[in-house]
């Protein structure tokens, strides 16, 4: 049974914009249900409605949100989300091609991505939106990471065992300045394509880097609006502070 | 056994120089199975009474400290390894200023706390004859990556265990793994008549549709009854243990002394005494950060220790009931865990109407974003931790005070207390 929370701000509202998380129960580990709270927090602080739609396996798909997230898992969890994730599948890839902004982290992110290679040889099948290809490996990619994205320097904490290659024409997330990203070894993290971001970043990624929830509720707020992105001006001092020390701890002041 | 000697020997010295530089380590034990690597074997080859490893996500430290006091009680000698060393070298270190030439320990038990990895490494070496299983939750995933890895590990120990086991009936983990050994168990949990608080010890975990653990106690299984939010009684079928008082406040306390009465009455028999343990109990210690209390200034100041999300829901839920002047300190060393995530799996909304006195430690602001999401406000934000401390000080002089800290975090104010107002000094190890 998917749960339905309303957040509503201070004053008259702007709108109402839904956000639907994918399996908070299942693939959310380390944390990433933070990356919906802040999402709503900051919705909510823009002036408009956050409508939080925590989606079950099984239970009815709200093909009429305006923006996606989830997050990683374990093995077992993924077990349990692969039917329902099969049966949305097409409507979520439609509903990105038409621009509905997603971020998808760790195990979701390699969902979204062409396949998955596991060490055993096995091929599962992804739902193909993101152009990333992951292989299963021994060796975990674990510590600290700051990226450079085109929405400024971005810290987080991956924890991975998948490499994941990107296809010729995809997009990172970012560029590696400090930690693994995608394989450790090309430079790149994550993926982009359209409004969709792809990315190992655990931290959550979201709190501590409120330009990349400001960069898709614009775009959500449009959708949902039909009129232009009305942002408050938000201060964001311990966001602020919290990225940028621990911007200064990984990559120096350079 | 001339290779032991030498082994003991040269051990007994690295700790000795270890010691004099400030602080044991896993040092000595790594010299002395470095000479001797079934140093660790032999010398709990003549330790009769059973020997036990308490291990589990949450309260291993709690409990081990118990189960040490109710032994020690009955008149029996153990060996233990220090509050939080648990990991194998740790507990070879301890041995060692112990231990005769011969390389064997004269105690009648030996009660070893280890985190679920080193409990590998231990059996390896050395088959437990008991072993207790607490609780699985998330905890440093950075080290052991999945639950259900840490799960395997638990189910593995209790395996390997050729008497015993004691397991926690109310952790869906812990009873799918205790219930497949071959050995003997004993269920410890809590009374129907408190089942509604399962969710302040456990975390559910989604991905299984456990239904609530109905199961009947068998004869040397137990349960917590409360009598109040302080006292409580330990309930077997034919013996109770209490009204017992502990010195450690919570529910979290009360299920580690019923898991820690469960396991010395398995390993006691007809010897076990209930007044002889209510005494005991009562008189444990809470053991370093974990609610224990120091007086500053003329008012209490208590440093709770928190390192996962099941941990820092329990004591939010603990001490939530009395707001008091609150300071949140996180670190990201290695010992504390080096992903922050968790504190996203944690609700600080009990925090709201009182709000936080002050966020420190490495990753303060981090703190502090973390509870304006959650609408929960900081006074201030001090990442250095003494300083934090002088300002918590001075802003709430006469009030008591709670700081929620991570492991490296509370080891560097515990040691700024004892400099400043005479507490005493602590010899304890950081985990591996
Ligand atoms: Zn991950």
């Amino acid at each position: 049974m998917s749960t339905t929370e309303r957040y509503e701000p201070a004053g008259t509202s702007k709108g109402t914009i839904t956000l639907v998380h994918l399996y908070p129960r299942e693939m959310s580990i380390y944390g990433d249900r933070g990356n919906t709270h802040a999402l709503a927090g900051r919705i909510r602080r823009h002036g408009y409605t956050a409508e939080v739609v925590l989606h079950d396996p099984g239970s009815d798909f709200r093909r009429d949100a305006h923006l996606f997230t989830g997050g990683g898992g374990q093995d077992s969890g993924q077990a349990r989300v692969e039917a329902d994730l099969a049966a949305i599948g097409p409507t979520l890839k439609s509903l990105a091609e038409d621009g509905v902004p997603m971020l998808m982290i760790c195990g979701m992110y390699q969902l979204f991505g062409n396949s998955f290679h596991t060490v055993g040889g096995q091929v599962l099948p992804g739902l193909g939106i993101l152009d990333v290809t992951t292989r299963g490996n021994d060796k975990r990619m674990i510590g600290p990471v700051c990226l450079e994205t085109e929405l400024g320097r971005v810290v987080g904490y991956e924890n991975h065992s998948g490499s994941t290659v990107l296809g010729s024409g995809q997009e990172p997330f970012g560029r590696v300045l400090a930690g693994h990203g995608n394989n450790g070894e090309d430079g790149t993290e994550g993926a982009r394509r359209l409004n969709v971001i792809g990315s190992y970043l655990h931290g959550p990624l979201l709190p501590a880097n409120p330009m990349v929830s400001d960069a898709l509720i614009a775009v959500a707020a449009e959708r949902a609006t039909g009129r232009p992105f009305e942002p408050a001006e938000l201060d964001d001092p311990l966001a602020t502070q919290a990225r940028e020390r621990q911007v200064r701890r990984l990559v120096g002041t350079r | 056994m001339l290779r032991t000697a030498a082994a003991v020997v040269a051990g007994k010295t690295a700790r000795a120089i270890a010691r004099r530089r400030g602080g044991g380590s896993a040092f000595p034990g790594l010299v002395a199975e470095r000479i001797d690597p079934g140093i660790l074997r032999h010398a709990l080859a003549d330790v009769r009474g059973g020997i036990v490893v308490v291990s589990g996500t949450n309260g291993k430290t709690t409990t081990t400290k118990m189960l040490v006091a109710l032994l020690r009680a009955h008149g029996r000698s153990v060996f233990t390894n220090p509050t939080g060393s648990n990991f194998t070298r740790g507990v070879l270190s301890e041995m060692l200023p112990q231990l005769p030439v011969s390389g064997r320990l004269r105690s009648d038990l030996a009660v070893v706390e280890l985190d679920e990895a080193h409990a590998m490494r231990f059996i390896a070496e050395v088959p437990p004859t008991h072993s207790l299983l607490l609780n699985v939750a998330r905890d440093q995933l950075d080290r052991f990556a999945e639950i259900d890895h840490t799960a395997d590990l638990l189910a593995r120990l209790g395996a390997a265990s050729t008497e015993g086991v004691v397991a926690n009936a109310d952790d869906p983990f812990i009873s799918r793994a205790a219930g497949a050994v071959d050995v003997p168990v004993r269920w410890f949990g809590l009374d129907a008549s408190i089942a509604d608080r399962l969710p302040e010890l456990t975390e559910h975990d989604a991905r299984f549709d456990d239904e609530p653990t109905t199961y009947e106690p068998g004869p040397g299984d137990a349960r917590l009854r409360p009598r109040d939010e302080r006292a409580f009684d330990v309930v077997f079928d034919d013996v109770v243990v209490g009204p017992v008082t502990l010195q450690q406040r919570g529910l979290a306390a009360m299920i580690n002394a019923t898991a820690a009465t469960t396991t010395a009455r398995l390993l006691l028999g007809d010897a076990f005494d209930a007044a002889t343990a209510a005494e005991a109990l009562a008189a444990v210690r809470p053991p370093f950060g974990r609610g224990e209390v120091v007086m500053v200034d003329g008012q209490p100041l208590e440093l709770v220790l928190v390192k996962n999300p099941a941990g820092f829901g329990v004591a939010l839920s603990t001490y939530g009931t009395t707001p008091v002047a609150t300071m949140v300190a996180i670190n990201d060393n290695d010992a504390d865990g080096r992903d922050v995530s968790w504190l996203y799996d944690v609700s600080f909304a009990s925090l709201r109407e009182r709000g936080v006195a002050l966020t420190s430690g490495v990753r303060a602001y981090d703190m502090a974003l973390r509870l304006h999401y959650d609408d929960v406000h900081t006074d201030r934000v001090v990442p250095d931790l003494d300083e934090a401390l002088d300002a918590l000080l001075a802003a709430h002089p006469d009030e008591p005070k709670r700081i929620f800290c991570t492991y490296t975090a509370m080891m560097a104010l515990r040691r700024t207390l004892a400099a400043r107002h005479g507490l005493d000094r602590f010899g304890e190890e950081t985990p591996a």
